[in-house]
């Protein structure tokens, strides 16, 4: 019950502090929408809207959730109050548990985003909702550790936000988003496979537009092991160099 | 309130960086109920030495135990037990002062009816009532400080540590935080205090602990450390001119006294004996020199400090509050 306690508090200052701050709730809702329209425009009617639907989310997921994970915790790790719940009586992994939840609760509402703009513009009755469901939250698990594994590698803010670009952006490009996977040259699947991304995107595709190249359950497993490889690293890392 | 029971006892406690010790095989204890001070310059280890006991730091070599748990192998365990105030006010800015104490009370598991009660009385207590439901970024240094201080007690910890508690803040909030500190030791709280401050250490500590690159170089009471040096009898004479050109003069007629000019036509006559100051004056009027002021000194924590460690007071920042 202690245990739960100081994690629920450590998540509700979270909130309360970074996620639901007027600059972060309209980041989270215009930087999607900017993307969407960007999409929108640039097709001009030559491919299907929902085909851009899966890429859409992932992305609003991907960047809403390692900038703010990244960013909060440079800036608690700069001012030194995440010292005080490094001294709390409460496992590491209780704290990053706690630290992530936020940003994935976020990554997740920023994924919704664009569904509800593509609502009004086209049907989406034929979505598998619970796959798309299970691939935002595993998207946004595995992107809030990598905003984690960012912050712990990094001292300064702006320092967290061009490392995370650095991955970001190849991810993006890599994870058959733009490109489809069996498109890509061949020099350059096997990074594509090693993205938690990759996979994320898969299963969107596989319920949204109904073409996927992995089978849903092969990626819920990928993405599985890649949560628990980021997990441990991120506790480790914060062991590390944060408890010199 | 202070027991002879050994709450602290640290051995052979060692943290290198590098090749760098910065703190080199230290040793101390400290009993339930009593204040400790680590007493000594910037960059002596003091910080060091309070970052690995309290977890944020891993020893190089060494021992903790604190209240019988080893603090290396058991440090959550330690935690539960143990108040940190840092000398930095690491609170958050955005949230109030009530929000802040309330949600430092979370992380040790306290319910929201106790955390509540808890951080009432404990801004009542450090005058910050009205403070309460302004953000803590809003604060005065002083405010600040008491704050973090609050935040570091408010699950009734049996040991606190407090890093430098009063470095930075005006005279009327260090008298009240000095008092604050001596309050908690008469409920009973164990307490490892640093500071760069002689004359805070002299009123606040029990005992005392000069630190100087790394290590204690010793430990006492007030009492014992004065006893510990060579006692010096000092006089300060006020004079109506500088005593510059009759100084080896007096010296050669007191082959037994030592003679510093100071400054503003003063001057000190140190001795091993009692200064008798009749023949001294009477050499002084037939120089044609007036005495206004002759003045006992007695020997200061801050003389004990300098003879022992060899390292001139002032570096330490004392300032005379």
């Amino acid at each position: 019950m202690e245990t739960f306690i100081a994690f629920w508090n450590i998540l509700k200052k979270d909130i309360k502090n970074y996620y639901l701050k007027p600059p972060n709730i309209s980041w989270g809702i215009i930087f999607p929408l900017s993307w969407t329209l960007m999409q929108l425009i640039r097709s001009s009617g030559n491919i299907d809207v929902i085909e851009l639907l899966p890429g859409l989310m992932a992305m609003s997921i991907l960047f809403g959730t390692t900038s703010m994970l990244a960013v909060t915790i440079t800036f608690e790790k700069r001012s030194k109050s995440f010292d005080r719940l490094l001294l709390a009586p409460i496992s590491l992994s209780t704290l990053v548990a706690a630290k992530i939840l936020g940003a994935i609760l976020f990554g997740i509402i920023n994924a919704f985003v664009p569904v509800v703009f593509m609502g009004f513009l086209i049907n989406l009755s034929g979505i598998n909702w619970a796959v798309v469901l299970m691939a935002v939250i595993l998207i946004a698990i595995t992107s809030a550790l990598l905003g984690l594994l960012v912050a712990v590698s990094v001292k300064e803010v702006f320092e967290a936000q061009t490392l995370s670009n650095f991955f970001r952006f190849p991810m993006l490009f890599l994870c058959g988003l733009f490109l489809p996977i069996d498109k890509l040259p061949a020099a350059l699947k096997p990074i594509s496979f090693c993205l938690p991304l990759t996979y994320g995107t898969d299963m969107l595709n596989s319920a949204i537009i109904h073409n996927s190249y992995f089978s849903i359950l092969f990626s819920i497993f990928i993405i599985i092991v890649f949560i628990i490889i980021l997990f441990y690293l991120c506790r480790r890392n914060i062991e590390k160099k944060w408890i010199l | 309130m202070q027991k002879n029971v050994e709450i602290v006892k640290v051995t052979n406690l060692k943290k290198l960086y590098g090749d760098l010790p910065a703190v080199n095989g230290i040793s101390f204890s400290i009993k339930e109920g009593e204040i400790l001070g680590l007493l000594g310059p910037n960059g002596a280890g003091k910080t060091s030495t309070i970052n690995m006991m309290i977890g944020l730091s891993r020893p190089s070599s060494g021992q903790i135990m604190i209240d019988g748990i080893d603090a290396i192998k058991d440090i959550k365990k330690v935690q539960r037990i143990i108040g940190v105030v840092p000398d930095e006010n690491n609170l958050y800015g955005e949230m109030s002062g009530f929000d802040n104490l309330c949600f430092c009370a979370s992380l040790y598991g306290m319910g929201k009816e106790e955390r509540e009660k808890q951080a009432k009385e404990l801004l009542k207590q450090f005058g910050l009532t009205k403070a309460a439901d302004r953000p803590f970024g809003t604060y005065s240094k002083g405010m600040k400080r008491k704050l973090t201080i609050a935040a570091g007690i408010i699950h009734n910890p049996k040991i606190l540590f407090l890093d430098e508690p009063t470095t930075g803040i005006d005279v009327e909030s260090t008298r009240q935080i000095r008092e604050l500190i001596l309050n908690l030791k008469k409920q009973g709280t164990t307490i490892l205090m640093t500071t760069h401050y002689i004359e805070e250490a002299e009123r606040t500590c029990d005992r005392i602990a000069f630190m100087v690159r790394g290590e204690i170089v010793k430990v006492g009471t007030v009492r014992e450390l004065m006893e510990n040096i060579d006692h010096e009898y000092k006089i300060k004479l006020q004079l109506d001119n500088c005593l510059e050109e009759l100084k080896v003069e007096l010296e050669n007629k007191f082959p037994s006294y030592r003679i510093e000019v100071l400054a503003k036509n003063s001057c000190l006559i140190i001795s091993k004996e009692q200064v008798p100051l009749s023949p001294i004056l009477q050499v002084l009027d037939e120089k044609g020199v007036s005495v206004y002021e002759a003045k006992g000194i007695k020997p200061s924590l801050e003389d004990v400090f300098v003879r022992i460690t060899g390292i001139d007071a002032t570096k330490l920042e004392k300032v005379g509050r």
